[in-house]
């Protein structure tokens, strides 16, 4: 971009002169970072290949749930037959050891598990965390006091003994709902705490008082003046909650209280196949890959957006 | 000072309680009878009604729960006739599986846990803050940022596989080491350290990484500071500017993050100690979960309460201590 000064020859002009939207200097920023690219990339990869399990098992031929007797031998106790814990034109990743189900239709079916128990989480945990910590940040006295009081009970819980039991507690009911539900019930004082603290800086700034002298409504001020603000603080930390809540379900599925079983899931993978960790490694490296892939790509891009978002000496 | 620390262990005992009732009502509303659980799988119905009598559990739930947090105090005699039994002070009622008082059972496997808790933050306390350390002195070269490229690689690795690679390489591959087992250190302080290093490294991995990201960018800001500069100016050798003046604030950040960890680990690493079977506080919760034993159950939930909300106050207070600037109030 060029701009005309009064002497007629034309400038140019640095990324800090040019007048651009915070959003266009954040992508800016991001297009520069490989390691943001690799997460993003590695994180489009993952929500194709959930989103298209149904086509690509279709034509590997394998469901999740199909069992195939052919591909494990029953004289070595059910291992897989070939080499790489079977993997062949027919079975791309092999195939579990005992029932012989498909492993890649499996993995699929598990990244649509993990993706929408973590997002689903993720946007419930803002949804609340923002809503609760600007009230309490915005209008601090009582409201702030029992907002807060209840933030430092909920942190004071030993939140993955009580997921457990709350989790084991309720018999009957859509698991992966539950699982949702109960993971934002304990992890929203986190980010309710970090926008109360924002909030609370915001709210001394001058166009706020100046909101509020010409008598603007307090839910117009927070949702038109501060929430904007919010917003890049907010995004950083929907991205780096992703990555505990996609390890937070797969831990609590392999201690046996997360998603049931015909239900395919990583966490559940990873539990059947530590057993054989020594017979079928490949049983048991490829679902952790996963896990490491998806949580390493989530914590690449969010750590990229902070830096991006807000980074030290930039735009003030 | 003391008032402070008045006001903050009232608020200690007001969050436990808390805790406490919200863990009862649930416990207490499943569909399961304590009363059958207890008395076992054949047991006639005049017997089963007899143990409820037992245990008070035709009292309201709110006196029951009162029941529950005074025993706690000072302890409890149930039943009447032939069958008393008093439960001394910590009483947290009986395991229904094997009868044995739950204070007793959390205390037996307490030992591995706090060991496995212990040692792990050892470990992922001195590899954080040293590779956050060297990381900010080199700044920007490749030393820097493979150590950078490997914290975050390591806070990635899902805890299953380190394990499961320790365990295949070190014990099985090359043989260097027992199967982890728990050995008390009073016993054994080599067996101890033999048996749960890989334990300790599955579990400090990724969490000392997070504290190596953490200290270096506390330490390259630190010493970008002008005290800093004063200090090189006056002559200071760079081992004390970065010893006194550069860790200092992480060391602030590292303590607050460390009670937490610690205060959250203390009553048991679930994943860890079923991956190396561990006979640890976190497996007793485990299989007591599996067998609906509610009273262990409670027990522990509350233990692990207890641990956090101590070291909460624990950090605040080593937190006034370190930086005097943050008063208590």
């Amino acid at each position: 971009m060029t701009a005309v000064l009064q002497t007629g020859e034309p400038v140019e002009l640095t990324e800090s002169q040019e007048r651009l939207s915070p959003w266009t200097l954040t992508w800016r920023r991001l297009r520069r970072d490989k390691a943001a690219l690799f997460g993003l990339g590695l994180i489009a990869f993952f929500v194709l290949a959930a989103l298209l399990a149904p086509v690509l098992t279709g034509i590997s031929g394998h469901g999740p749930a199909d069992t195939d007797g052919k591909a494990i031998d029953p004289y070595l106790g059910g291992l897989p037959r070939g080499s790489l814990g079977g993997m062949s034109p027919s079975h791309w990743l092999g195939v579990e050891p005992m029932l012989g189900r498909d492993i890649f239709a499996r993995l699929l079916y598990g990244a649509q598990v993990s993706l929408l128990v973590a997002f689903s989480a993720a946007v419930l945990i803002t949804a609340i965390g923002v809503l609760l910590g600007s009230l309490a940040g915005y209008f601090g006295g009582r409201v702030d006091a029992v907002i807060s009081r209840f933030m430092d009970v909920m942190m004071s819980f030993p939140s993955l003994i009580f997921m457990i039991a709350l989790l084991s507690v309720v018999k009957d009911a859509n698991r992966v709902l539950l699982l949702i539900l109960v993971m934002t019930l304990f992890t929203w004082p986190y980010i309710a705490r970090v926008i109360r603290g924002q909030t609370i800086s915001l709210r001394h700034r001058e166009y706020i008082e100046a909101a509020r002298a010409s008598g603007t409504g307090s839910v117009r001020i927070l949702l038109t003046e501060i929430l904007p603000n919010l917003t890049g603080t907010i995004i950083v930390y929907l991205t780096l909650a992703i990555p505990n809540l996609i390890g937070a379900e797969a831990g609590l599925t392999y201690l046996g209280v997360g998603v049931r079983p015909p239900t395919p899931s990583w966490g559940q993978m990873i539990s059947d196949s530590v057993l054989y960790y020594k017979v079928d490694p490949m049983f048991f490296v490829l679902p952790c890959a996963c896990l490491f892939l998806l949580v390493l790509a989530f914590t690449l891009l969010g750590d990229a957006l902070r830096d991006a978002l807000d980074p030290k000496g930039g735009r003030g | 000072m003391i008032g402070y620390l008045v006001r903050r262990l009232l608020g200690i005992a007001g969050t436990l309680l808390v805790i406490c009732a919200i863990t009862f009502v649930i416990f207490y509303l499943l569909p399961t009878d304590p009363a059958v659980m207890f008395c076992g799988k054949d047991c006639p119905p005049d017997r089963v009604a007899q143990v409820r009598q037992q245990m008070g559990l035709n009292a309201p739930l709110v006196v029951q729960f009162a029941r529950y947090v005074l025993a706690i105090f000072a302890g409890r005699t149930m039943g009447t006739g032939q069958y008393v039994v008093h439960c001394g002070f910590p009483c947290f009622g009986y395991s229904f599986q094997s009868g044995a008082p739950v204070w007793d059972l959390i205390m037996n496997r307490l030992p591995t846990s706090v060991s496995l808790a212990i040692g792990a933050a050892v470990v992922w306390v001195l590899l954080g803050l040293g590779v956050g350390v060297v990381s900010a002195l080199r700044k920007n070269s490749w030393v820097d940022r493979t150590l950078m490229v490997a914290t975050i690689g390591a806070a990635a690795v899902p805890v299953y596989f380190t394990a499961m690679i320790l365990l295949y390489v070190v014990v099985v591959l090359l043989g260097w080491l027992p199967f982890p087992s728990y050995v008390a250190f009073t016993s054994d302080p080599v067996g101890w350290v033999q048996n749960l290093i890989l334990p300790w490294i599955t579990l400090a991995l990724a969490t000392a990484a997070m504290y190596a990201r953490m200290t270096r960018s506390s330490v390259i800001e630190t010493l970008a500071e002008p005290f800093v500069r004063t200090a090189r100016a006056k002559g200071l050798c760079e081992r004390k500017v970065v010893g006194k003046h550069g860790l200092r604030p992480a060391l602030t950040a590292v303590a607050t993050m460390l009670g937490m960890d610690l205060g959250s680990l203390l009553a048991g690493a679930m994943i860890t100690e079923s991956l190396f079977s561990l006979p640890g506080v976190g497996k007793l919760f485990a299989d007591s979960l599996h067998k609906a034993d509610q009273p262990v159950v409670m027990g522990i939930t509350l233990l692990a309460s207890f641990f956090i909300v101590t070291s909460n106050l624990v950090v605040d207070l080593l937190y006034a201590w370190i930086d005097p600037r943050a008063r208590l109030s």
